[in-house]
């Protein structure tokens, strides 16, 4: 299985949590430690090891939050 | 390691202004990222509309125009006819094109202009605050449908891509939805083949794109998609409602 890499622009991320539906592997969660600039929790990965790379979030990202990489 | 996805070129820095989870930004990124991939976003001139998309000038990467309430496809028409080498398109809410601008739209397609219109159905007044448009379904509520808008008081509502296919200068006409990743997908699709249709120069493309407001509908943005899914796919139809190809 493809490994994937998760990056997110956490400043601009407005937390309307449309990314943790279409991850076929569960792994996005709302970071409730933190508030961001925006005043929202920001999206985060919970475990990177099992991102597979498909691209789903950031496709589906209103604001272009996250940026996928695959290796 | 290769990048699955990264930011379009073909927006620029600015944060969007649009709510949480409003799709405003979803079409916004599949627009920008169909004229980096046709390799005109050099040559492009967008016209805005008049609603919450109004300030989509700020956010694409190329030449933008502002229009006033529901005239974006007729500064379209002076733009192209002036200069035909330009790519130029217009992005247009259901309130600016289903209601001030029906005019302007039925018109366009029948004329047959070679511009490329992107419309964004809610089924609502976003930006003026949530207030019952042509497109708004019946017993939705609204601010001015409280009790939810009825067929006596307002008729039914308005389907335009199934309006505009009637009309033979509208050569492509595609009603998509971006709720799931496959439809983003299949409405990037559709987006590219209106832009190459305007390319080819054989007339006037349409994408109208099932979009959420989720602020205005009083739900959350995951809660409105499904919303989207069961209220507004079952009387809005996905699919192509005309092809180049049939013309000829």
């Amino acid at each position: 299985m493809a490994k994937g890499k998760v990056t997110f622009n956490t400043d601009i991320c407005k937390g309307c949590e449309l990314c943790i539906d279409v991850c076929p592997v569960n792994i996005i969660v709302m970071d409730e430690t933190m508030i961001n600039v925006k005043g929202f929790h920001p999206a985060t990965v919970n475990d990177m090891e099992k991102c597979i790379g498909c691209g789903n979030c950031a496709i589906t990202c209103p604001d272009s939050v996250i940026k996928v990489e695959r290796f | 390691m290769a990048i699955v996805y990264d930011k379009s070129k073909g927006l620029t820095d600015v944060e969007l202004h649009f709510c949480p989870g409003c799709t405003h930004g979803t079409v916004h990124k599949l627009v920008a990222e169909v004229l980096v991939e046709l390799d005109v976003l050099e040559k492009s001139v967008g016209v805005a509309p008049v609603g919450c998309s109004a300030l989509s000038y700020d956010y694409f990467n190329c030449d933008m125009q502002q229009a006033s309430h529901g005239r974006a496809p007729a500064v379209a028409t002076g733009i192209k006819r002036v200069n035909p080498e330009l790519v130029v398109w217009t992005y247009q809410g259901d309130g600016d094109l289903a209601s001030i601008g029906t005019a302007e739209i039925i018109h366009v397609a029948h004329r047959g202009e070679k511009i490329t219109t992107i419309f964004i159905n809610n089924a609502i007044y976003g930006m003026t605050g949530g207030q019952m448009a042509p497109t708004t379904l019946i017993g939705q509520k609204t601010t001015t449908t409280q009790d939810g808008r009825t067929v006596e008081h307002s008729g039914k509502p308005l389907k335009m891509a199934e309006m505009l296919a009637t009309i033979d200068g509208a050569k492509f006409v595609e009603r998509v939805s971006v709720d799931t990743p496959t439809n983003i997908r299949k409405a990037k699709k559709a987006i590219r083949k209106a832009f190459e249709l305007q390319l080819s120069g054989k007339g006037f493309g349409i994408v109208e794109v099932l979009s959420t407001c989720p602020t205005n509908w009083a739900l959350t943005p995951r809660d409105s998609l499904q919303w989207l899914r069961d209220n507004m796919m079952p009387y809005y139809p996905l699919g192509n409602f005309r092809t180049p190809e049939e013309d000829e």
